[in-house]
């Protein structure tokens, strides 16, 4: 059942095309709207009752819940179902998550790639602190306690 | 209307990018974030071409005076690196190395109804919430009106200082 992850040409191929398409669902939300498309703040001000612009944040999730429903229909396989951690796990890693995004205004997508294609300082800091923060966790789980 | 029907195109375009790039495997994300084991180099391609993209695109669109749906731009205003942008970042890597799981990924896999995404998911809505729940509690004035600028739709000015 588990396959072991390979980076081949075609797995690049289809990794810059789907890149491609995030810059570009980034880039629509940007020129017709003027929204950052960065997922833990829209969704994550949709929990703040101080919130007001409901509407737009509700139908980007709506959006994003739509085409995940789809592509579970027509390419179930785009899901990985056995690398998920322990339920314990994976509830403390959700919290810091989600508590984290806020605390930080952005996640993967607002910080490392709308706050970085706007050449954002605060963005490049959040993103190399996240990514080294999150690189040093997998280090430790992977390398420190199998040994 | 054509504000909520771009946003749910985003959306739905946003889903496929991720889900083309193999993002919503929590395997993949691990394997990128582990450099000492056998590096797997996805995530940067598809961070790579998503700001391919953005990088060429954003600021030609930001020379327009307002974007086509809207009276003016929500652009983040803050441009201090203060203890409050990096500490958000080093619990949100936290959790991300501890899951290989991010926003955007974790509420498309919630859709599967497997019980580790929505266990996930609920946990990362739950911080979420529990965020702005403190800051509510702690920052009165947060809370409170802030006078509508310009010919805005009359939010609070607050929304502008958020970057992602």
């Amino acid at each position: 059942m588990t396959v072991e992850p390979t980076f081949t040409s075609q797995v690049a191929g289809t990794a810059a095309v789907g890149g491609a398409l995030i810059g570009l669902a980034s880039a629509l939300l940007l020129s017709a709207n003027g929204r950052i498309a960065g997922i833990s703040g829209i969704a994550g001000r949709l929990l703040d009752g101080s919130t007001k612009d409901r509407g737009w944040r509700l139908a980007f999730v709506g959006g994003l819940l739509a085409g995940s429903v789809a592509l579970l229909a027509v390419a179930p396989q785009v899901f990985g179902r056995s690398g998920w951690a322990s339920l314990g796990q994976l509830t403390v890693a959700g919290l810091l998550v989600g508590y984290g995004t806020q605390l930080g205004n952005g996640c993967t997508s607002g910080h490392g790639v709308c706050g970085l294609a706007r050449r954002s300082p605060r963005s490049l800091a959040a993103t190399l602190t996240f990514m080294g923060v999150a690189g040093a966790v997998v280090f430790g789980l992977r390398h420190l306690q199998a040994g | 209307m054509g504000k909520l029907l771009i946003s749910f195109a985003s959306g739905i375009i946003f889903a496929g990018g991720l889900g083309l790039a193999g993002m919503v495997q929590p395997e993949k994300v691990l394997g990128f974030l582990d450099v000492a084991g056998t590096w797997d180099p996805t995530l940067a391609v598809v961070m790579g071409a998503a700001l391919a993209v953005d990088l060429v695109v954003f600021p030609l669109l930001l020379r327009r005076k307002q974007p086509l749906l809207d009276s003016r731009w929500h652009l983040p205003i803050q441009t201090n690196i203060d203890r409050r942008l990096i500490g958000g970042a080093v619990l949100f890597g936290a959790g991300w190395g501890l899951s290989g799981v991010c926003p955007g990924p974790a509420l498309m896999a919630m859709a599967t109804l497997d019980a580790e995404p929505l266990v996930f998911g609920a946990a990362m809505l739950g911080g979420m919430g529990l965020f702005h729940a403190v800051a509510a509690l702690t920052q009165p004035s947060k809370a409170a009106p802030v006078a509508p600028r310009g010919l805005g739709a009359g939010e609070p000015a607050l929304t502008t200082g958020i970057d992602g």
